[in-house]
């Protein structure tokens, strides 16, 4: 018994390994092409680099001179901080409002927001760029402010859910001792919403980061996200220069792959717990 | 707290994300139902003409093969992504050493953005279809088997590590009593871990078959709808119609509100039975 099951473990643990070397490969396969000749990649992205095919960090210096890289992972950033931030903000009293008002408005209100996350982009892209550039949300900073708008769902979804389990008590004993509601929020209720937060900022950050098309039809003409500068290296003239297209991709993984690193923790059990408050 | 006493403060706490809220999605939701009734080309010169999009939307033969081609799509990616996640998870859920780094490395891809992972994949399936002569735009079933890869590598590891979650809430005592009892693994399998994931079960098929039916930046990176649209799928074909030719937005605007219907009535359809299912367990 107990050798059949050590068998069972060795053949378990090799196909994990097999499984991890599928996934990691088309990384490894970008980060080794980022380094050969641009004419050397489409037509052997298998071969290592040799002394005739190895160009140094000439497609870097070509792709980030092409994309203005450094400012597109500025607005990315810019966008993706300042949005996760107001979305937590707004969304934590708003959610808290509707859990404990109780009023007509807020429930109508709460299942108009459920309703949001089932509605695919396609349906309001449109209508809500046009919206955008009436309201002069065309810029960064409006940017912010549409991420609210389609962010609140799941947001204040998920902070209703957790503010319901929050017993009472500790808010009333807060009002006897004479804070006002902005008092008992910011000093009692919020610092109790800190794992929920958590879950949502990696949820939001993961969504906005990558997110190609909402910036690109709001902003993209004058300020090009990571993703938006990807796209425009592809270009509509025909031909890609792949050698810069390998060092974008490289340079678009590499700030996503420290972020996991070192929040490896917080992502995977954000993931799960909103999953299961989901 | 009062809930009257509360209620004073909307202004502080609710107004602002409402405001926000309504003018970003609700008004645009409304108007583009609207405007799925008219002919328009900048929103302001819009003309009713009743159901008029709806026809040319239907009898479009690019429209119905992007359908086709998502639902077929979608029926693969779910299962797969599926059958496949849950089978990591139930392995990464053992007395096996070195989990975490399996788990780490599984959930990597989803990290990575659509455009990125699109053109990631087109180098690697170029490259192997040149040696047979072919590109992953020479024919379409390419395409459709490129998105099928890309989805399951993105997608595995999220859904391994709800599963993994779901997995771990069942209470050793469970699976210990069973044990004695002398269930065998598939008994044990059946019995008592399927039914106990079942809300691991139902989030994991609500988020891949909304993902799989509004995938589109993948789309665009990996074919852009090649060869001649027949690798488009339904969010590409209705960005397309949109800005690709003038004239047609009211007909984009259409196919946008029958997506909505479509991907709103399966994913509630499936939350249902999946939800009648947990109640049952």
């Amino acid at each position: 018994m107990d050798r059949k099951n050590k068998a069972v473990q060795i053949i378990t643990f090799a196909v994990l390994l097999i499984f991890s070397a599928v996934f990691l490969f088309p990384v490894f396969i970008v980060l080794m092409n980022s380094f050969k000749t641009k004419f050397n990649i489409s037509n052997q992205p298998f071969v290592f680099p040799n002394s005739d095919t190895f160009a140094g960090l000439e497609n870097y210096i070509e792709g980030i001179s092409a994309t203005d890289f450094p400012m597109s992972f500025f607005w990315s950033f810019f966008v993706t901080v300042l949005s996760v931030g107001v979305i937590l903000l707004f969304t934590s009293m708003t959610a808290w409002y509707i859990v404990r008002s109780k009023d007509k408005i807020s429930k109508i209100f709460y299942y108009l927001l459920l309703f949001s996350m089932i509605v695919p982009f396609q349906m309001v892209m449109f209508t809500m760029s046009k919206m955008a550039n009436i309201l002069g949300l065309d810029n960064p900073l409006g940017l912010v402010v549409v991420y609210l708008g389609f962010g609140a769902g799941l947001s204040v979804f998920m902070f209703c859910g957790f503010i319901k389990s929050v017993p009472l008590g500790i808010e009333e004993a807060a009002t006897i001792d004479g804070c006002n509601p902005i008092q008992t929020f910011f000093l009692v209720v919020l610092p109790l919403l800190k794992p929920t937060a958590i879950t949502i900022a990696i949820l939001d950050t993961m969504w906005i980061w990558n997110d190609y098309l909402l910036p690109y039809l709001t902003v993209g003409h004058d300020y090009k996200t990571i993703p938006i500068a990807v796209q425009y290296l592809k270009g509509g003239y025909g031909s890609v220069d792949m050698g810069a297209m390998m060092a974008m991709l490289v340079l678009s993984i590499v700030p996503v792959v420290l972020f996991y690193l070192f929040c490896q923790k917080y992502i995977i059990k954000g993931v799960a717990a909103g999953a299961i408050k989901g | 707290m009062e809930s009257k006493q509360i209620r004073k403060y909307f202004p502080v706490f609710a107004l602002p994300t409402l405001i926000v809220f309504t003018l970003i999605f609700l008004i645009p939701f409304l108007a583009g139902i609207y405007l799925s009734f008219t002919s328009f080309t900048t929103v302001t010169d819009a003309t009713f003409v009743g159901i008029e999009n709806y026809i040319t939307a239907f009898s479009d033969s690019d429209f119905i093969r992007a359908f086709v081609f998502t639902l077929a799509f979608a029926i693969l990616s779910v299962i797969s992504i599926n059958v496949i996640a849950f089978a990591l998870a139930l392995l990464l859920t053992g007395k096996l050493k070195g989990t975490n780094f399996f788990r780490t490395v599984f959930f990597m891809p989803n990290l990575i953005g659509g455009i990125v992972l699109g053109y990631i994949w087109q180098l690697i399936i170029n490259g192997v279809l040149l040696r047979y002569g072919y590109s992953i735009t020479s024919d379409a079933k390419f395409g459709f088997i490129g998105l099928l890869v890309l989805m399951n590598w993105q997608m595995i590891g999220y859904m391994m590590i709800i599963y993994i979650a779901g997995i771990q809430n069942i209470p050793t005592s469970i699976l210990e009593a069973a044990k004695v009892d002398g269930a065998s693994y598939s008994t044990t399998l059946r019995r008592i871990i399927i039914p106990s994931v079942m809300p691991s079960i139902t989030i994991c098929l609500f988020l891949t078959i909304t993902n799989s039916f509004k995938l589109f930046d993948q789309n665009l990176a990996l074919t852009a709808g090649a060869p001649a649209k027949q690798t488009q799928m339904l969010a590409l074909d209705i960005y397309n119609t949109f800005y690709g030719r003038s004239g047609y937005e009211g007909v984009g605007q259409a196919k946008a509100v029958i997506f909505f219907i479509v991907v709103a009535l399966i994913s509630l359809l499936q939350l249902y039975f999946t939800k009648k299912k947990e109640n049952e367990a």
